[in-house]
């Protein structure tokens, strides 16, 4: 028996003790149908005791009634659950058994064989830490044995064991045994397994399921040749190898904790690696870096953290971090991209379609996402790759993938946790497809943020310009407002970003209430100034066409400016010019007396002392006035 | 990590991507040993804050007076909010489970009830404490359990589950139904009660009881409302319950067992699993698929 049943009668603290060291495994089987997969794990519910007696009575109804054992039991039943697979006889879907020995709890996905099921087998094996395949010993090395082989390696099984079952069937015979190893390991090779494991079995008579005295002995065995493990005892002892805990953490937050404005924690399950208060930690979206100060647990807080814990993280300073984002070490980050290559298994009727938006989930990072690219399918059968235009239900394919936003993230064969995602069909909300990243693409690559404020310098920097205020000054008709309008058209058509500040668009908002009194106007320049300012702190390049008659103010606005910010273009055209010119008719109302404190006539206009440039408005066109402050400033 | 931590984990990973996925989740509350683990679970979850949902009961009116206590010992003692839904319409018409049956009880009473509280309250998740290892056609259920607007769930149209990522999209009216105990067994459950020190409603601990025979199984005498058939005698009993429902339906099985240990070397030493103890089961073959796709749980 494969629990201490003495123990658990005579000293069931003893025996609870023990339980609490238990492992966990989870397997899959795979196999074509009829090769035995549900004889197999319904035997193994069988030899550890998970069948209970009303179960057993209902096996025995049931084994009666659809069977295909005659009078005998039909473990199988045990296993294939849905009515209408029943009555088929089939397996359809992907269903999870639950055993245990002493030593561990195993979950076993068991999946189907069929041709069209390669997205359940996907399915079962993406959590799975070793595939049992089975094959059929009168049968061989099939097809579709290379199939399983290959999906198994695509989702990272590092190892594999062969069962050769129905030995019974071939008169328990080494040769035939010896002859399927030979043929599987030639099919393995390129496969990337890390162990394979052959061992000859018979599901239905027991034969090398589980260790029996007997067979520990090599007595009365029916495979005497046989010297290896029994299947149970390699799955009781295959090593776990905590390979993930070795590895760079990563932790994706699920979820940021806020009770109160004390505390702001972030939960999530350690991807890989460990952790412990006082580690650096990276946000690789922002380049923001903390250090760990506390992992809160409602059992107390923890000293470490490791691979497969969900926890809360406390950080020491207060940096951004919301739900999707990664907590990494900084010395080996993961890749940070908006573009990578991936295998994607399609797992939906409706085809992959190149250039449509699916949401792309990895972890709890969700973004809209692109095929930009199939590069190639690749043949389950042949492992061979193949052009094409769509991916199909059950198809595995290359592609090129784009995102709406980059996301952090490792290669599937480095991190199995922070390498997957899946596609989400954006209409139908389907779970469409399934993938494994190879690498980043292009320009996405290692491009890691700096943790920069965002500060006048980098609203800037992305702007690729120093930001300055254009200041014109100069009489009314001067031509300031013409000289604006020409020189913000040549900068933008340099890709600079501007924005002018003209009476038009100020004095009827921001400077409605002010009228034209010596106050008003000092009031009038002073808001200018200050919002020339704010755009300069945006990063941009402002230009001001207005009178602004008086050195004090200009001065004022030079001086909230950085040195350098503050360009004072004094258009000096000559009064009469100007009045002359008279476009709207004011310096004429001004000679008439009809408006008061108009500049020139009879309000001062203070010229300016040290303008960076000075125009003759009367000397040449404006297009070609504007072209030379272009020029002189941006040459 | 122990077999107990990783679940454990794999739960509170569950229970948080709901949480952050869903606009209006609630966490079913069926105060049995497995709603015990999953209330633990979630605490565990948002530790020190709060759950941010709700804890939902569907009172069919004919619970064990000892399970009505608990629950409401237990949302004061964590201070949950928890609601509290009944089909009304059914209570009026006297709908029991020795008028009606078990089958048409239980459809009025608790997946009735349970959809009309998932529609008045217009839930977009609700997490149960199911577990695959219950029941056959519980095997191939999904940890996120996709459902129609009319709470059916399609067995050959369910959504495939890849690694620990869940799709949580459904679109106004769908809803998911999450089971973070999908991967637990009835032994991983008593063994994280034993090991937590999870409080469970007495019943499942022996003590003399007043129990009558019928069909086969101990019914519990829990108020006046059970009606002694001609033949029948209430008996005082040791008993226990290994499952807790609505008493009516509710078998007890002779038991010593008195403490938690001793619950499990008795769960370990007998070989009948723990759904014979429920009725509703045993109508038809395949009773619980039928049920689970017009919204049982
Ligand atoms: N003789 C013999 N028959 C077996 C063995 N394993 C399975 N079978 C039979 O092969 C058939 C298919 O088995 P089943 O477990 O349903 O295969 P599945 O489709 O892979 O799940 C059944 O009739 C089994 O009884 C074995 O080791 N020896
Ligand atoms: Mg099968």
């Amino acid at each position: 028996m494969v629990h201490q049943s003495d123990l658990i009668e005579h000293d069931i603290h003893a025996y609870l003790k023990a339980q609490e060291e238990k492992s966990m495994l989870r397997f899959i089987t795979c196999g074509s149908v009829d090769d035995g997969k549900s004889t197999l794990i319904g035997r193994l519910l069988w030899d550890s005791k998970l069948v209970f007696e009303d179960q057993l009575a209902a096996l025995e109804v049931d084994s009666k009634r659809v069977g295909t054992q005659g009078e005998e039991i039909d473990y199988a039943l045990l296993l294939d659950g849905l009515q209408a697979e029943r009555e088929q006889g089939i397996t359809i879907d992907v269903a999870y058994r639950f055993f245990s020995t002493d030593k561990r709890k195993f979950i076993v996905a068991d999946t189907p064989g069929h041709e069209q099921y390669t997205r359940n087998m996907v399915t079962g094996a993406s959590t799975a830490d070793v595939a049992i395949i089975l094959i059929d010993a009168r049968k061989g090395v099939l097809t579709q044995t290379k199939r399983h082989s290959y999906l198994a390696s695509l989702v990272g099984i590092k190892k594999i064991v062969v069962a050769i079952n129905k030995m019974d069937l071939v008169d328990y015979g080494q040769a035939r045994y010896e002859e399927i190893c030979t043929q599987y390991g030639e099919l393995a090779q390129d496969l990337g397994f890390e162990e394979i494991t052959y061992i000859p079995i018979s599901a239905l008579k027991g034969d090398n399921i589980i260790a029996t005295t007997s067979q520990t002995l090599m007595l009365e065995t029916n495979m005497p040749w046989y010297d290896g493990p029994a299947l149970l005892t390699y799955l009781e002892n295959v090593e776990l190898g905590d390979r993930a805990t070795t590895r760079p953490f990563r932790m994706r937050v699920q979820w940021v904790n806020r009770p109160n404005l004390d505390f702001r924690g972030f939960c999530g399950t350690i991807a890989s690696g460990q952790c412990r208060p006082g580690d650096c930690v990276v946000v690789p979206s922002s380049g923001l870096q903390s250090k760990i100060s506390r992992i809160v647990t409602m059992d107390g807080d923890l000293g470490i953290a490791s691979a497969g814990q969900s926890v809360t993280l406390t950080l020491e300073d207060e940096i951004d971090i919301s739900r999707g984002d990664m907590l990494t070490v900084p010395e080996q980050r993961p890749e940070f991209a908006d573009q990578f290559e991936a295998k994607i298994v399609w797992l939906h009727e409706d085809a992959l379609l190149p250039g449509r938006s699916y949401l792309l989930k990895a972890g709890s990072a969700v973004t809209p996402a692109q095929i930009s690219a199939l590069k190639h399918k690749v043949n389950v059968n042949t492992l061979q790759f193949e052009p094409g235009k769509t991916l199909e239900m059950n198809e595995v394919g290359v592609c090129n993938i784009a995102l709406d936003r980059a996301i952090a993230f490792d290669a599937y064969v480095d991190n199995r946790h922070t390498g997957n995602f899946i596609l989400i069909d954006r209409f139908t909300n389907a779970t469409v497809g399934a993938g494994m990243i190879n690498f980043a693409l292009r320009r996405a690559t290692n491009i890691h943020w700096q943790a920069v404020e965002v500060d006048k310098q980098a609203r800037a920097e992305i702007k690729k310009q120093q930001p300055k205020v254009l200041w014109f000054t100069g009489l009314s008709g001067a031509g300031k407002s013409t000289l604006a309008n020409l020189v913000e058209q040549k900068l933008h058509s340099l890709g600079k970003h501007t924005y002018l500040l003209d009476g038009d668009n100020v004095r009827h908002g921001l400077n409605r209430d002010l009228g034209f009194t010596d106050a008003d106007r000092v009031e009038n320049i002073r808001r200018i100034a200050e919002t020339s300012k704010l755009f300069v702190d945006a990063g941009i390049i402002v230009l001001t066409a207005f009178i602004s008659p008086f050195r004090s103010e200009r001065a004022m606005a030079r001086e909230i400016l950085e040195p350098g910010e503050f360009i004072e273009i004094f258009v000096d055209t000559p009064l009469a010019v100007c009045e002359q010119r008279d476009p709207k008719g004011l310096y004429k109302k001004a000679r008439s007396g009809e408006l008061k404190n108009f500049t020139g006539i009879d309000s001062a206009y203070e010229s300016p002392e040290n303008p960076e440039i000075v125009i003759n408005g009367a000397e040449r066109s404006a297009e070609e006035l504007a072209g030379k402050i272009v020029m002189e400033l941006f040459g | 990590m122990t077999h107990l931590e990783q679940l454990e984990a794999e739960s509170i990973h569950i229970i948080r991507e709901v949480a952050a996925e869903f606009e209006n989740p609630v966490m079913l509350y069926s105060i049995g040993k497995d709603s015990s683990v999953m209330l633990h679970l979630a605490q565990k979850a948002f530790y020190p804050a709060k759950p941010p949902f709700p804890l939902m009961h569907v009172d069919t009116t004919w619970k064990f007076r000892e399970m009505i206590e608990f629950r409401d010992r237990m949302a004061q003692e964590c201070g949950f909010d928890l609601l509290i839904h009944t089909n009304e319409e059914g209570a009026r018409q006297g709908v029991s489970p020795f008028t009606h049956g078990s089958a048409l009880y239980t459809d009025i009473m608790k997946t009735e009830g349970l959809k009309q509280a998932l529609d008045k309250y217009k839930f977009d998740a609700a997490f149960g404490g199911a577990r695959r290892d219950e029941e056959k056609s519980r095997a191939k259920e999904r940890i996120f359990s996709f459902r129609t607007e009319t709470h059916r769930w399609d067995p050959k149209n369910q959504r495939p589950e890849l690694w620990n990522i869940y799709n949580a999209k459904v679109k106004k009216g769908e809803s998911i139904r999450a089971f973070p105990l999908s991967n637990w067994t009835e032994l991983d459950i008593w063994q994280y009660i034993y090991l937590e020190q999870i409080p469970i409603v007495p019943l499942y601990y022996s003590q003399v009881r007043p129990v009558v025979e019928r069909d086969g199984m101990l019914i519990m005498v829990d108020d006046d409302r059970l009606k002694l058939l001609p033949g029948e005698e209430v008996q005082m009993k040791s008993v226990r319950f290994r499952t807790l429902g609505c008493y009516p339906l509710t078998g007890a099985v002779e038991s010593e067992a008195a403490t938690l240990p001793e619950i499990i070397q008795e769960m370990l030493l007998t070989r009948t699993s723990e759904r014979q103890g429920r009725l509703i089961d045993h109508d038809q073959a395949g009773s619980m698929e039928k049920k689970k796709q017009e919204g049982y749980f």
